[in-house]
């Protein structure tokens, strides 16, 4: 509706719409790059409509322009008029004013990114306590608990995973064959962040819960939180018990603190369920693929490679086969007194 | 548009009667004066020897080399910004970080293209974090900034290599430690001198933890660097 009134009336809002006065009085014929890279932190949306806008009133201008020196006054092509320079010149012109258009449009890339800056609008404060806070989850199901929508600390949260799973993987020598430490520990946790964000969002908008793709966001970004604090305590102390307890104690808090906001957000007992059950879920299992796929070394690759060198923890993880074998023996020794009292018998 | 078209008609109706020649058009631009950089006013360096173009750059290189090493407020580095001395301690870490030789099926060290990846994408996601966090600096020189502050880690690289060529395991280690640690708050500190000025003052926590998360990033993979034999 403003694109084609061009330099006209764009008073289509009903609270009477932008002054084109004002929008006219501060730009310029040509389009200052500069003006682009506005960090006065004014209202966002305000401000990308105003771009929006100038831009295309300046198209639409150097149109009105271009058509006007064509047709002429009297309606003559100014070139037939004889002046070979200025046909030359307004070529030129032309070509300049494309190019900078385009360059304007390849430049909304940037404008884009004004669109995040809200989102970044955070205090150091702010972010402390929402770590903390995710680790605290609130009773309150009945109303909507209020989730904050920030991707500063999510994004951070998320490095950091990175860091402490390459520290992990350094450490346990992980081997990996095709593909690079960095690009898997990056692909894991960013897969996971925005991978199970839009997949509970999906949930969540079958299920008519009443939250956002951001808010979803932020909360599992605030819940790898839980994570960071457990992989970075148990890749340093090798203990599996230890890392059961955190895995529960730490894991457990920070997935009850997502999932009571999630439901609190929902109506109805499937709903709650489906949508609890399977963030929960994910969360805990992340947690769990974390510590073992990445702290262990798999037994595969190490055959392969070489014997001897087996580091302390492989002794430890043994729990499984010596119950297997224990319940082997006992069943052959049930068996054999069993057949031996048949055969008696 | 016919709307526009007949508008200005309109408009330019009251003109007829002004006497312009017909063959003088009005032309010219609206131009906002925007600061121009300086190369219009000097001479033109096209016509010197190459000799003296490489020396220049290199000076400039150079000097911007000894700001990081002492770090003081000054606005040097962000004013001339180039990516020479990032691009030249990019590629040296990365040539020093590839030890690890083909035959062996055991990772040695992170391959070229990780470490040039990890620095660039790294100092780019830093630099979008301190635009979106409100900072006053533009992208190149953020980018420049962050790359020069690599050096005290470059030189923690040689010192690393140096001291695995010899001596016993343990020893080597804790000195390398300490050489590490030591290049990486120095990096850190250096980059924050430069950064955190532009950022408005509450908010400088919030910068320099993703900077302090890419030094110990690039500090880790120093660290854990073991040449295979």
């Amino acid at each position: 509706m403003a694109s084609s009134d061009g330099n006209k009336n764009t008073n289509t809002e009903p609270w009477g719409g932008f002054e084109d006065n004002i929008i006219q009085g501060t730009g310029s014929a040509v389009i200052d790059m500069e003006n682009m890279d506005d960090t006065s932190g004014s209202s966002f949306e305000d401000m990308g409509e105003m771009h929006q806008r100038m831009k295309e009133e300046e198209e639409v201008a150097d149109e009105a322009e271009a058509t006007e020196e064509e047709t002429g006054e009297d309606g003559e092509f100014l070139g037939i008029k004889g002046i070979k320079g200025q046909l030359g010149r307004q070529v030129a012109d032309e070509v300049w004013q494309a190019g900078k258009r385009q360059a304007s449009k390849a430049f909304n890339l940037y404008a884009n990114i004004d669109i995040l800056r809200p989102y970044f609008d955070v205090e150091p404060m702010q972010v402390r306590n929402r770590l903390i806070e995710s680790m605290i989850p609130i009773r309150m199901i009945n109303f909507p608990q209020k989730i904050a929508g920030e991707l500063y600390g999510p994004m951070m949260l998320v490095f950091t995973l990175v860091a402490i799973l390459l520290h992990g993987m350094k450490t346990s020598g992980t081997v990996i064959r095709e593909g690079t430490l960095m690009g898997t520990a990056i692909g894991t946790c960013f897969g996971y962040w925005l991978g199970v964000s839009s997949f509970i969002y999906f949930l969540a908008y079958l299920c008519n819960a009443q939250i956002t793709m951001l808010q979803m966001l932020s909360l599992l970004g605030y819940g790898l939180f839980g994570h960071c604090v457990v992989l970075f305590v148990t890749y340093n102390v090798h203990f599996h018990s230890l890392f059961y307890i955190l895995w529960l104690v730490v894991g457990g808090l920070s997935t009850l603190r997502m999932v009571a906001a999630v439901i609190s957000r929902t109506v109805g007992q499937t709903p709650r369920l489906i949508l609890c059950g399977t963030l929960a879920a994910l969360h805990m299992l992340f947690l769990l693929y974390l510590h073992f796929a990445y702290h262990k070394i798999v037994e595969g690759i190490l055959d392969t490679l070489e014997g001897p060198n087996m580091p302390p923890i492989q002794r430890v993880a043994r729990d499984l086969p010596v119950v297997a074998t224990a319940a082997m023996n006992a069943v052959n020794a049930t068996v054999k007194t069993l057949v031996q009292h048949i055969s008696i018998a | 548009m016919a709307q526009v078209e007949e508008t200005s008609k309109r408009m330019f109706a009251g003109l007829s009667d002004v006497s312009i020649s017909g063959d003088i058009p009005v032309e010219g631009e609206i131009n906002v004066p925007v600061g121009t950089p300086s190369q219009d006013k000097e001479y033109s360096t096209l016509d010197e020897p190459v000799k003296d173009t490489i020396l220049r750059d290199l000076k400039a290189v150079g000097k911007k080399f000894v700001h990081v090493m002492y770090p003081k407020k000054s606005s040097a580095l962000l004013r001339d910004w180039d990516l020479w001395g990032p691009l030249l301690l990019c590629v040296t870490l990365a040539l020093m970080l590839q030890g690890g030789s083909v035959d062996s099926k055991e990772d040695g060290g992170p391959q070229f293209a990780e470490v040039f990846v990890i620095i660039w994408f790294g100092s780019v996601i830093i630099t979008l974090n301190s635009k979106l966090l409100g900072g006053t600096i533009s992208f190149f020189q953020s980018l420049c900034v962050l790359g020069y502050c690599i050096m005290p880690l470059t030189v923690a690289m040689v010192v690393c290599r140096l001291v695995l060529l010899g001596g016993s395991w343990g020893f080597s280690f804790i000195v390398r430690l300490i050489v590490v640690t030591a290049s990486f708050s120095w990096s850190t500190f250096a980059s924050t001198a430069f950064l955190a000025d532009c950022q408005p003052p509450n908010r400088k926590a919030l910068v320099v933890y993703p900077v302090f998360l890419f030094y110990f990033v690039i500090g880790w993979m120093i660290l854990t660097f073991s040449p295979s034999a």
